[in-house]
């Protein structure tokens, strides 16, 4: 057993352990903590998937920024220390049920997919080129570059021309390599959400504030 | 020394998702029902991020994620508005006392 | 699967060498868990370690600027024993968790801190590549794991069933997470002006003379002003140590806590101090290098593990100086109003980042029009100077073969 998968079974213990505590704990401040538990090992579990900088931002938004919002929510929104509004049983266990049953079906599901032959299907046509190398060794999740050239719309691990033009040894590659378009619209499209966003929900905060004082 | 494959982390994403539906579904109190939100928007980032290492999906799958990531801060933030409105009017965070369009 | 196990190049070195008793190859997966075990005694000492130098140094400092002596009893003649006593003492202190608590939160609140603050040494390279984690967005991550400290400090001073706490907890992750921002912003530029997140990238581009250190840059000398204003204040250091202003909130949420518990707080401070001193040394002091080129001078003829030895000294020697710093701030300067601290942060701070910031961006495309060069002394300041990481099983591990080493690289090259 090699220590990536020591390292995957530990996280993903955690990451279950914190998702089911979420579930069934029935105090809110225990509720967050166990969802920073679960969050920051996804991000662990981002980085086991050499996604290096999809982890990072999962740590600084989620875990620190989000996670924080949440647990400035229930302080605000408590009207005594430690307040626990218990849901009743019989809809804990309903729920619980139905939830086996779905994870059973998803998990069935999953299972019953070869993903190797879908991907093979779905490589065809699609080439990937290794990222510009830094001082870490290769692999290592090196996708801080490509994931902001994709943002600033182009995509330098994918080649649109390759499909109609399959290299080989008696035909090489004669057109030159298209880029394909990347991700700059969606980008600018989240920013903007973001702005209005921070702009409504200062809003909303806001102007409950002073009514009540005006109350 | 055998590599874990892409079922493992399906698995765990769908272990987020459904304690983030169960979440969802049993909480009354408001921000828990948020938090729930949270876990099935993990849930799902996990699975992009996991086919675009098995699969041919490549970056796609983590630019996905990172737009899950940070949509999912945003609702979160517009969410706790809701919530904090919810408290000055009903003086509760139990989404069961949200009942008075209920006729 | 590969990833992003901390101590791959030392995993690397192990797998070559063999078990001295019984004779036998070290596997791949023992030579890395050795490797990853060596990097967290290695830092854990440096977490441990100096938090007791410094609560010294910052006794010793303190008296000296109020006129004092400090501690001189203790452990004979400058008192350098005063923080082992301090700590036998809080070891035995009993640790209490008020009635009021929650148990669980309040005993796990100091962990999350501790773990944070120790954590985000993985990416600090404390010589020429001799980082845990030589990641390419090794400053984001280090950010991000330093921000889950807010989240054991809210969760310490709620958990602790006291009013005292809560506020200061409150004040305390109002203030961690306002000054994030300016202070990020503000680290960002010099890694606009390095083109790379990983760490000791930055590093090797101010490598050669102080000229090429990024504090000679003009938006970057006063982008680190803000920064280390902004790393005191995340770091909870007086003018800014709200969450623990003893005359109008005991010890903020610290309130309940004593014994070790307390001290990990203590302990998880002075290791954040360290870090943020040791960023703002890599980012804009030039990390490990010298200023007059005495360390490649050194490499070339001492071999490249003593330049590194001696970059760690001196890299070690600014960032303490930088901790010095703030002590000497702490104990010369009066503390602010929260309502002040916050306006610092949101009115002039964050502001004078974003200009810094714009004006890093746009400095050398100007430079560009002007003059034709990214900087004005021609320097590699701006260009990248990406050096590979290289295995230990194709590079050299004889470095006096000259032959072999030409045949090894050609070898590469061709490839």
């Amino acid at each position: 057993m090699s220590v990536e998968t020591m390292l995957f079974w530990l996280f993903a213990i955690l990451t279950c352990g914190g998702a089911v505590s979420v579930a069934v704990s029935q105090n809110v401040v225990r509720m967050a903590f166990s969802l920073v538990l679960c969050l920051g090992s996804t991000a662990v579990m981002f980085l086991l998937l050499g996604a290096d900088f999809v982890g990072a931002t999962q740590l600084m938004v989620y875990v620190g920024g989000t996670v924080v919002l949440l647990v400035f929510g229930v302080m605000l929104t408590a009207t005594g220390p430690f307040t626990k509004i218990k849901s009743s049983g019989a809809d804990a266990i309903l729920s619980g049920l139905i939830g086996v049953i779905f994870l059973f079906i998803i998990s069935t599901t999953v299972t019953a997919v070869d993903w190797g032959d879908i991907s093979q299907k779905v490589a065809i046509g699609t080439h990937q080129k290794t990222a510009a190398r830094g001082f870490n060794p290769e692999q290592q999740g090196n996708t801080t570059r490509p994931l902001g050239l994709s943002f600033l719309s182009v995509r330098a691990d994918r080649d649109l021309n390759l499909s109609r033009n399959v290299p080989s040894v008696e035909k090489p590659v004669e057109d030159a390599p298209k880029l394909s378009s990347g991700y700059l619209l969606p980008f600018e499209i989240v920013s903007i959400h973001l702005l209005v966003v921070l702009v409504g929900a200062s809003y909303l905060a806001r102007a409950k504030r002073r009514v009540a004082t005006n109350q | 020394m055998e590599a874990v494959g892409p079922n493992p982390f399906l698995f765990v994403s769908a272990v987020l998702f459904v304690c983030g539906v169960v979440c969802m579904t049993t909480k009354r109190n408001g921000i828990g029902v948020l938090m729930g939100v949270e876990l099935v928007l993990n849930g799902a980032s996990l699975n992009f991020v996991t086919f675009s290492k098995f699969t041919p999906l490549g970056l796609d799958g983590q630019v996905f994620s990172l737009f899950v990531i940070v949509l999912a801060a945003a609702e979160a933030a517009v969410a706790l508005a809701i919530a904090l409105n919810f408290y000055n009017n009903h003086l509760t965070i139990d989404v069961d006392r949200g009942d008075e369009l209920h006729g | 699967m590969d990833t992003l196990l901390a101590a791959n190049s030392l995993a690397e070195f192990l797998q070559t060498q063999t078990i001295p008793i019984c004779g036998c190859p070290i596997d791949a997966t023992t030579a890395m868990v050795l490797a990853a075990i060596m990097h967290v005694a290695l830092v854990g000492a440096w977490f441990g370690l100096p938090a007791g130098l410094f609560i010294w140094a910052e006794r010793k400092i303190s008296g000296r600027i109020q006129d004092r002596l400090g501690p001189t009893r203790t452990g004979g003649r400058f008192g350098w024993l005063q923080s082992l006593a301090d700590g036998a003492k809080l070891i035995q202190k009993e640790d209490l968790v008020p009635a009021d608590a929650d148990g669980l939160m309040f005993r796990l609140a100091p962990y999350i801190v501790v773990v944070a603050s120790f954590a985000a040494y993985m990416v600090l390279p404390f010589s020429d590549g001799w980082s845990a984690l030589g990641l390419d967005v090794g400053l984001f991550l280090t950010f991000a794991i330093l921000s889950l400290e807010v989240l054991g400090v809210i969760l310490a001073g709620y958990s602790s069933g006291s009013k005292w706490a809560l506020f200061g907890a409150i004040r305390e992750s109002a203030q961690m997470v306002s000054y994030e921002i300016p202070m990020a912003i503000c680290a960002l530029c010099p890694i606009i002006t390095a083109g790379t997140l990983n760490l000791t990238e930055v590093g090797q581009l101010q490598s050669g003379g102080f000229w090429n250190w990024n504090i000679l840059h003009p938006f970057n000398f006063f982008a680190f002003f803000v920064y280390f204003t902004c790393a005191t204040a995340s770091c909870k250091r007086a003018p800014f140590d709200l969450a623990e202003a003893e005359s109008e909130l005991v010890a903020g949420f610290l309130t309940e806590y004593s014994g070790m518990r307390w001290s990990f707080f203590f302990l998880a401070e002075y290791a954040s101090m360290f870090l943020v001193s040791g960023l703002a040394t890599v980012l804009f002091l030039g990390g490990w290098d010298d200023g007059f080129g005495i360390l490649s001078v050194v490499k070339a003829n001492a071999g490249s593990f003593v330049g590194n030895a001696l970059g760690l000294v001196i890299f070690m020697k600014k960032a303490s100086l930088l901790v010095c710093v703030q002590i000497w701030v702490r104990w010369t300067l009066p503390r602010l109003r929260i309502d002040q601290v916050m306006t610092t942060c949101l009115k002039y701070l964050i502001p004078i980042s974003c200009v810094l910031f714009a004006g890093t961006v746009a400095y050398p495309l100007i430079l560009v029009k002007v003059s034709g060069n990214t900087s004005i002394l021609g320097g590699p300041s701006g260009d990248r100077v990406v050096q590979p990481h290289q295995p230990m099983s194709q590079a050299d591990t004889v470095p006096n073969k000259p032959t072999q080493m030409t045949a090894a690289t050609a070898e590469r090259s061709g490839r």
